[in-house]
């Protein structure tokens, strides 16, 4: 194991957990009021550990939606990452089995900008760089979902305290990241349209399904973007 | 004490962090079979995210009242400038000014 590589990941790490721990807070937080326990909030961040579908999740858990349709959003959410290892699979071609295991697992938005970064600019991505980084990311992120749990459950009426405006902001925020991408504003009219027809006419949670099988569909039969590199995807709310 | 486990509420977390594992793995098993991607359906897959959390946003701001209104857009104001947490922030207070000072 080289240890200056460790420590350097670490380092890097350690700056992204940093900005996530509210985020972290916000998960615990809004998952206690949704009726999670604090041992359920982090068996979530520890197994999940994808901090935009994990309040998914626990936004459709409050809705009473049934559980194969939350997995189906959260698969939904997270499908991005596929995008991610496609790309990230020419630099690690060097791990062993088990280590690739740990390489998919810890796969978030930032690890994957800086993993990417990192093998372009040829410095190449070593296991104990890649690893540092993602445990220095990792551990916070479930020690900040637990402590936001906590305090969820010492808080009064979310309303007066308005925690339940928070998620719906959350996400406007996580959508607003795209904004740079091609096709956005053709894809987000068409999720919203249909989001919302499906509210009217069809109902809750088939509107989440609705709308976002409307904006895929649009985003197919736009013209092609020369842009093709997903890396600059990731928003920056995100862990 | 509810600080536990429910047996359904691990079953429905360990599924998907089964889900998201797959997610995570799945670039990596299609690239080694494939090589590439067809550029149509990367376009697709692209647009999956804002897509499925666009469908969050508008129906809680269509069916919200007046304070859940005021605070996204509050929100949206803020965020095309500014860092996630500002944004995150200005919806907050102005759900708050909404509820406790205008009684919204």
């Amino acid at each position: 194991m080289n240890r200056s590589e460790f420590k350097q990941g670490l380092k890097g790490g350690l700056i992204i957990a940093l900005s996530a721990a509210p985020f972290a807070m916000l998960f615990g937080a809004v998952a206690s009021d949704n009726g999670l326990s604090v041992m359920e909030a982090g068996l979530m961040s520890a197994t999940v550990y994808a901090g935009a579908s994990q309040l998914v999740g626990i936004e459709l858990f409050g809705h009473q939606v049934a559980p194969w349709l939350i997995v189906l959003s959260v698969f939904a959410v997270n499908f991005r990452h596929i995008l991610y290892s496609a790309a990230l699979t020419r630099y690690i071609t060097h791990f062993t089995p088990i280590q690739k295991f740990f390489t998919f697992f810890v796969l978030t938005d930032p690890q994957f900008a800086e993993a990417v970064k990192r093998g372009e600019s040829g410095r190449g991505v070593s296991f104990p760089w890649y690893i540092g980084f993602g445990a220095a990311i990792y551990f916070p992120w479930l020690f900040f979902s637990v402590l936001g749990a906590f305090f969820g459950r010492m808080m009064g009426d979310p309303r007066a305290l308005a925690i339940d405006v928070l998620l719906p902001v959350y996400f406007l925020g996580l959508v607003i990241g795209f904004r740079s991408k091609p096709g956005f504003y053709p894809v987000v009219v068409a999720s919203a349209l249909g989001s919302v027809l499906g509210y009217h006419f069809v109902g809750s949670p088939w509107h989440v399904s609705i709308g976002a099988a409307v904006g895929v569909v649009v985003a197919a039969f736009l013209p092609l973007s020369t842009e093709s590199v997903p890396a600059d995807a990731a928003t920056e709310m995100e862990s | 004490m509810t600080d536990l486990i429910s047996v359904d509420m691990a079953l429905l977390i360990l599924a998907a962090a089964a889900a998201t594992f797959l997610t995570r793995i799945g670039g990596y098993v299609l690239i080694t079979r494939m090589k590439t991607i067809p550029p149509r359906m990367e376009q697709a897959l692209n647009a999956v995210p804002a897509a499925v959390l666009t469908t969050l946003v508008a129906p809680a701001f269509f069916n919200g009242g007046w304070d859940v209104k005021i605070a996204m857009l509050a929100a949206l104001v803020v965020g095309v400038r500014y860092p996630g947490l500002l944004l995150l922030g200005a919806g907050w207070a102005a759900a708050m000014i909404c509820r406790h000072l205008l009684g919204f």
